[in-house]
């Protein structure tokens, strides 16, 4: 059983093993600077969670499979070997204790992209049947109900009408032939349900056409973060199906970065094509208008602000300036943290780690290097743009009785803008 | 005992060809190795290009980003020390440039011998203190392997045998410039198949890291 079951996770290895990961792994000198980057082993100290070390079984089968020297050295059985215990044990690495935020890539002195291997281990380790337990259901009730949190449209559809009479505006639900199809995520709706309200009013205030749709409305894809491409490949096509059916041209992604990801840079070679329309992020698409001048505000924020740059948005996606020039336009008083942008450090709750209640007081130590970068600069309130580090910078910031609200940037532009005329 | 001056001309001799056949093809191996693998088509539509950002990358990875440096200083400095100062041994070294003359056709000008001799002392230093650094820093205690220390002693040896010959510090000199020779050429036969081949792969792995992150509209 459990042999069959490595057979499978060693084959997905060799099929993930590419001419970058060949290079990376022969590139690596073992200089451990990778750790100084890593919220996991800043904040514990513990040297295990090296992230090099994270990829040693990946290392291992392309040593002895993919060199002509391990080939040679396995002949006489020196290379050492990938087992079921090996990948019990890295289980926690490669999961609990790593957000794929990338910061590790960023600072590689050779140029190793590891936060691009992990992604790749992960399926191995799906493969041979060692994923978290928390992933597994996330990604099972995903497949489900379309939801990695098991919610329903119904629930969503509660949420509508109480948009819909707070704010006095339709949510457009199934229209055809608009401009955008808005892409929700289960934390989102249940969390931060301010967010479909501003949308709803910048739409309207911009003369955006847009819609949810009934078919599909979670935008996070649970088979990334676990590691199973089919699991994935099946998520991405109900959004291509439903933009397709919709005949919509552009997909919002929420204020969620794994999600934005998922869809944006993975979905299409999970599905092995380019897709009929484009993505953006919500904060690309709210940039945008003001570029244009669709958005009119009134007023700034006076107090004290920062904020903190998803991983998959800045440093993984090239989304760093956008949030910056929205933030000017509501806020007199933004300071940036120190490392920011490209170089900004994870909340440490990505990459599944919130979604995997096993790696909870790793979650909880990873954020001691958000908590420090924030005492830096003592904001008085934190400005994000992803609903997982937005609950991470919450429950983190009240663990260590910081007073320091955290508000999503799309909210706190939907404040400011200026009153449309009511007609008489 | 065998004649210092026969242990030099078999240094100079057939050691020498064997060492350099074995070093071009276990090297031409792996980049074969590493280019055959490709990579699988990108369907996602780029924000930025690949060439460009990868050979950016190339170069601005040669230098530690501000917080790397701030948390890492011992390791960032003296890996920069000494590796600067083992090129200009290898390469500025008017001996050597004589030597890759006659073998490749090709010279560039050499800096004085005192020169020279003093970037080899601070660079022997400075492998020492990378060494200690390794045995004392928890995170690079515990991720090196045998390798690294194999890896390490190559290095180490031929500087340190290519000072001792420059100081005669061994007699008679056929022996210690023999030494010297034999160093390198361990050298060269290790490198394909230990972390040594990052002289070479690190052009493709910085490349690639550019090049996936360039891709996204990220400068990395």
């Amino acid at each position: 059983m459990s042999e069959l079951s490595l057979e499978r996770g060693l084959a997905a290895f060799r099929e993930e093993i590419d001419a970058p990961v060949a290079a990376f792994f022969s590139s690596c000198i073992h200089c451990g600077l990778c750790a100084t980057a890593c919220p996991f082993y800043v904040e514990t100290g513990d040297p295990k969670y090296t992230p090099i070390l994270k990829l040693e079984p990946m290392r291992r089968v392309w040593a002895s499979e993919f060199t002509l020297w391990g080939r040679l050295k396995g002949l006489v059985g020196l290379a050492p070997r990938v087992t079921d215990e090996m990948l019990a044990e890295w289980e926690e690495l490669l999961y609990d204790s790593c957000s794929m935020c990338g910061r590790c890539s960023l600072v590689c002195p050779v140029g190793n992209d590891l936060q691009y291997m992990i992604r790749k281990s992960r399926e191995a380790m799906v493969a041979s049947g060692h994923a978290p337990e928390g992933l597994i259901g996330a990604a099972s009730r995903a497949i489900r109900t379309g939801s990695p949190m098991g919610l329903q449209w119904k629930t969503l559809d509660v949420q509508i009408k109480h948009v819909e009479s707070s704010a006095g505006l339709e949510v457009p639900v199934d229209k055809e032939g608009v401009e955008y199809l808005v892409l929700l995520s289960s934390m989102e709706i249940i969390n931060f349900p301010e967010y479909l309200e501003a949308i709803t009013k910048i739409f309207d205030h911009a003369g955006v056409t847009w819609t949810l749709s009934t078919d599909c409305y979670e935008a996070t894809n649970a088979g990334v973060q676990i590691g199973s491409k089919d699991i994935a490949a099946e998520l991405v096509q109900r959004v291509v199906d439903a933009a397709v059916k919709l005949r919509v041209k552009k997909v919002i992604s929420p204020e969620c970065g794994h999600a934005y990801t998922a869809i944006r840079w993975e979905g299409p070679n999970l599905i092995g094509k380019s897709y009929p329309f484009r993505v953006f992020h919500i904060i690309e698409v709210l940039d945008e208008l003001r570029a244009a001048g669709r958005i009119k505000t009134e007023g700034k924020e006076t107090d004290r602000l920062s904020m903190h740059d998803p991983c998959n948005l800045a440093r993984k996606s090239g989304v760093i300036d956008q949030q910056r020039n929205l933030m000017n336009l509501v806020a007199e008083n933004f300071v940036d943290l120190k490392e920011h942008g490209k170089y900004q450090w994870c909340c440490g709750a990505g990459g599944g780690v919130s979604s995997n209640e096993r790696a909870e007081p790793l979650k909880i130590a990873a954020f001691k290097r958000k908590k420090a970068q924030i005492e830096e600069v003592s904001p008085d309130r934190m400005v994000t743009m992803c609903a997982t580090c937005r609950t991470q910078l919450e429950e983190g910031l009240e663990e260590h009785s910081m007073d320091i609200p955290v508000v999503g940037l799309t909210e706190m532009i939907a404040e400011h803008l200026v009153e449309k005329k009511q007609p008489a | 005992m065998i004649d210092p001056m026969d242990f030099l001309l078999w240094t100079k001799g057939p050691m020498f060809d064997w060492a350099i056949a074995i070093f071009a093809l276990g090297m031409m191996a792996r980049l074969v190795e590493i280019f055959m693998l490709g990579r699988k088509p990108n369907y996602a539509e780029p924000r930025g290009s690949e060439w460009g950002p990868g050979f950016r990358t190339i170069l601005t990875r040669s230098v530690a980003d501000a917080g790397t440096f701030q948390r890492a200083p011992f390791n960032v400095v003296i890996g920069m020390i000494w590796h600067i100062g083992f090129f200009i041994a290898l390469l500025l070294f008017i001996p050597h440039i004589e030597l890759i003359y006659s073998v490749l056709g090709i010279r560039w000008p050499g800096l004085p011998n005192p020169a020279v001799d003093a970037v080899t002392a601070i660079t022997i230093l400075a492998m020492i203190g990378a060494l200690i650094h390794r045995l004392r820093n928890p995170v690079m205690r515990h991720i090196s392997t045998f390798e690294d220390y194999l890896v390490w002693t190559v290095t180490f040896l031929p500087l340190m045998t290519g000072y001792i010959a420059y100081h005669r510090l061994i007699d008679p000199y056929p022996l210690a410039l023999g030494l010297h020779i034999l160093a390198a050429e361990i050298f060269l036969i290790v490198l394909p198949f230990t972390k040594l081949t990052h002289i070479f792969t690190v052009f493709i792995a910085r490349w690639y890291n550019g090049a996936i992150f360039g891709r996204k509209g990220v400068a990395s």
